[in-house]
């Protein structure tokens, strides 16, 4: 367990990581600027193209990004603690699934982005409350028929997907495709995610040492003071309220609300304090670094940043493992 | 001047799961520095009941009354402070250090923005000393025996520090000489903080030893309960088990074996 010292030295150093992160988005692309140039757009001194580059295209996207992918974190790591599973991630419970019916059914009808992302968020509320009410049933619900349910529903909504993707049109296919492996290009607005990220952080960060112990079991949780029902409904709504707004902006990012929080874990240990604003800041910088590298790699060209987060993610992943093997033994 | 409530009492208790019932108005009361044990066959409903009694299951009919009030009008925290529940088997997702796992014990006692103080630390490792993983300190929980692990929970019961102790099945997983070092230190504690312990235990001779009063669950839901010599003898144990057993005694030690 770290001390709460040593804990706000590793949020610092997140910190930095995050702000470097996001430097390094504004800096690169086809107009590449020096720090100086990018800190002078940004103070608003610079009224030339510079400026307009920086302020209107890269930084929205650059914030947008960061919220997302401290989203899809948060997410994550709410979920592996709700589920006590390590492998759940935030498409687990059927969210992404029911986004992505809503917004690929927009793309088809040729709506535009704020349509898109419209109806992707209530497909993913629409999943989420059907997850909820077949979950719960008589008697609440248990960890395992939450996430049987959860895999059942998503596996429907992938069929749905599947079939739209097989009658789409050609020329929407693309679209279609991208934005299922997750994609930027049209994310518009940083404002609401980055205030949803603060939000979701606050509300669930006081109670970060009882899910430490939800982590160790439901009914030790409530046999150690943890009103375990209202705090297990609790998690799930803001989780899921959390990725159905990353998804809704960015579509079906893979990657970051799984291994984002292992990697944090292993690197810190899984204290919950620590764990949520550290995944939420790593995440966020996880992400911004990958959709840097996707508009740039082949640009002109745009990759989607689902899979760069996997290249990213997952070398640095099976390092951290093999290291931290010796030592937990 | 009225006397002190009790630390856990029940009344009119009902228990039961899945259309089965396990005891209908069961009424025990527990005081400060009791010892219960609860014997029965396998399936009686012995957790079923212990849960109830820790407020983690709904019972059928009745009420709990720790310390004179329900564990909905105590609330989940100060229930906490008061009783504490060793699970019959634990398993660990996530991996944490033993000292960490000490440590949840005290979560009831910390506000919802305190970190673990160093008082906090040191009441962990006196209760790591106390069931002697001192030297696993630092170890990974998912690493350690079963035995090791049963250990770490009763510490981890320890640090909670509660006045009423419920118990399902302390001595799993331990060697002997771990079985009697637990029961040992249950009797201490019982003795010399006047705390209360409710334990499910499989062996009638080590409940004759340590504890002051038994309650044999029936499979057909009949209770039986008193002291232990009232409540303990090779007849009442033969009926309980469905097995002939035979009492032997050696320098003053009541023992059963399997006639």
């Amino acid at each position: 367990m770290p001390t709460r010292r040593r804990a706000l030295l590793i949020l610092a150093a997140l910190l930095g990581l995050a702000q470097a992160s996001i430097v390094l988005a504004l800096m690169v692309g086809s107009l590449s600027l020096a720090p100086g140039e990018v800190l002078a757009a940004l103070w608003g001194n610079d009224y030339g193209v510079a400026g307009e580059v920086v302020r209107s295209l890269r930084l929205p996207r650059a914030l947008t990004g960061f919220a997302c992918g401290g989203l899809l974190a948060l997410a994550g790591a709410l979920l592996q603690v709700l589920l006590r599973n390590p492998l759940a991630d935030p498409y687990v419970l059927g969210i992404s699934g029911g986004a992505g019916i809503g917004a690929l059914l927009a793309i088809v009808l040729g709506w535009g982005a704020g349509g898109v992302n419209g109806l992707a968020f209530v497909g993913a509320l629409g999943a989420m409350l059907l997850v909820f009410g077949l979950a719960h049933g008589e008697g609440g619900w248990t960890q395992s028929r939450l996430l049987l349910t959860g895999v059942i529903v998503a596996a429907g909504c992938g069929a749905v997907v599947t079939l739209m993707l097989a009658i789409a049109p050609d020329d929407r296919l693309r679209g279609m495709l991208f934005w299922l492996m997750g994609d930027l290009s049209q994310s518009g607005e940083p404002q609401l995610v980055m205030v949803l990220l603060v939000v979701v952080l606050l509300v669930a960060l006081p109670f970060a040492r009882e899910l430490n112990l939800l982590a160790r079991g439901a009914d030790l949780a409530q046999a150690l003071g943890v009103e375990v029902r209202p705090l297990r409904r609790g998690v799930y709504l803001l989780a899921s309220l959390a990725t159905a707004a990353a998804v809704t902006h960015a579509g079906a990012i893979g990657f970051v609300g799984l291994i984002v929080p292992h990697l944090v874990r292993l690197a810190t240990g899984n204290d919950q304090r620590l764990l949520l604003p550290a995944s939420a800041l790593a995440g966020g910088s996880l992400l911004v670094v990958a959709d840097t590298l996707a508009r740039t790699i082949v640009a002109p060209q745009q990759l989607p940043v689902g899979v760069l987060t996997a290249l990213i993610g997952v070398p640095v992943f099976l390092f951290l493992l093999s290291r931290a093997a010796p030592a937990r033994r | 001047m009225s006397e002190p409530a009790p630390l856990l009492r029940t009344r009119a208790l009902g228990v039961g799961l899945a259309g089965r019932s396990f005891c209908r108005d069961l009424e025990l009361t527990v005081r400060g520095g009791d010892r219960v044990a609860i014997l029965g066959r396998n399936g009686a409903g012995k957790s079923t009941l212990l849960s109830v009694l820790a407020g983690l299951r709904q019972p059928q009919a009745g009420e709990v009354l720790v310390d004179g009030a329900r564990y909905e009008q105590l609330g989940a925290r100060a229930s906490a402070r008061l009783r504490g529940w060793l699970p019959q088997d634990r398993s660990e997702t996530f991996s944490s250090t033993v000292l960490e796992t000490a440590l949840v014990g005290r979560h009831p006692h910390l506000a919802r923005w305190d970190w673990e103080s160093e008082r906090d630390v040191r009441l962990a490792r006196q209760a790591l000393a106390a069931v002697g993983l001192t030297e696993l300190e630092r170890r990974d929980v998912q690493t350690l025996s079963g035995g090791e692990r049963q250990r770490l929970s009763i510490a981890t019961l320890l640090a909670q520090a509660p006045r009423l102790y419920l118990l399902d099945e302390p001595l799993a997983h331990l060697d002997l000489n771990h079985q009697m070092a637990t029961l040992e230190l249950l009797v201490a504690l019982a003795r010399e903080r006047q705390v209360a312990c409710v334990m499910v235990l499989h062996e009638p001779g080590l409940a004759l030893r340590f504890c002051t009063h038994a309650l044999l669950l029936f499979d057909d839901g009949r209770v039986e309960q008193g002291t232990c010599d009232e409540a303990i003898s090779s007849d009442s144990l033969s009926r309980l088990y469905g097995y002939p057993l035979r009492e032997v005694t050696d320098q003053g030690l009541r023992w059963f074996m399997p006639a």
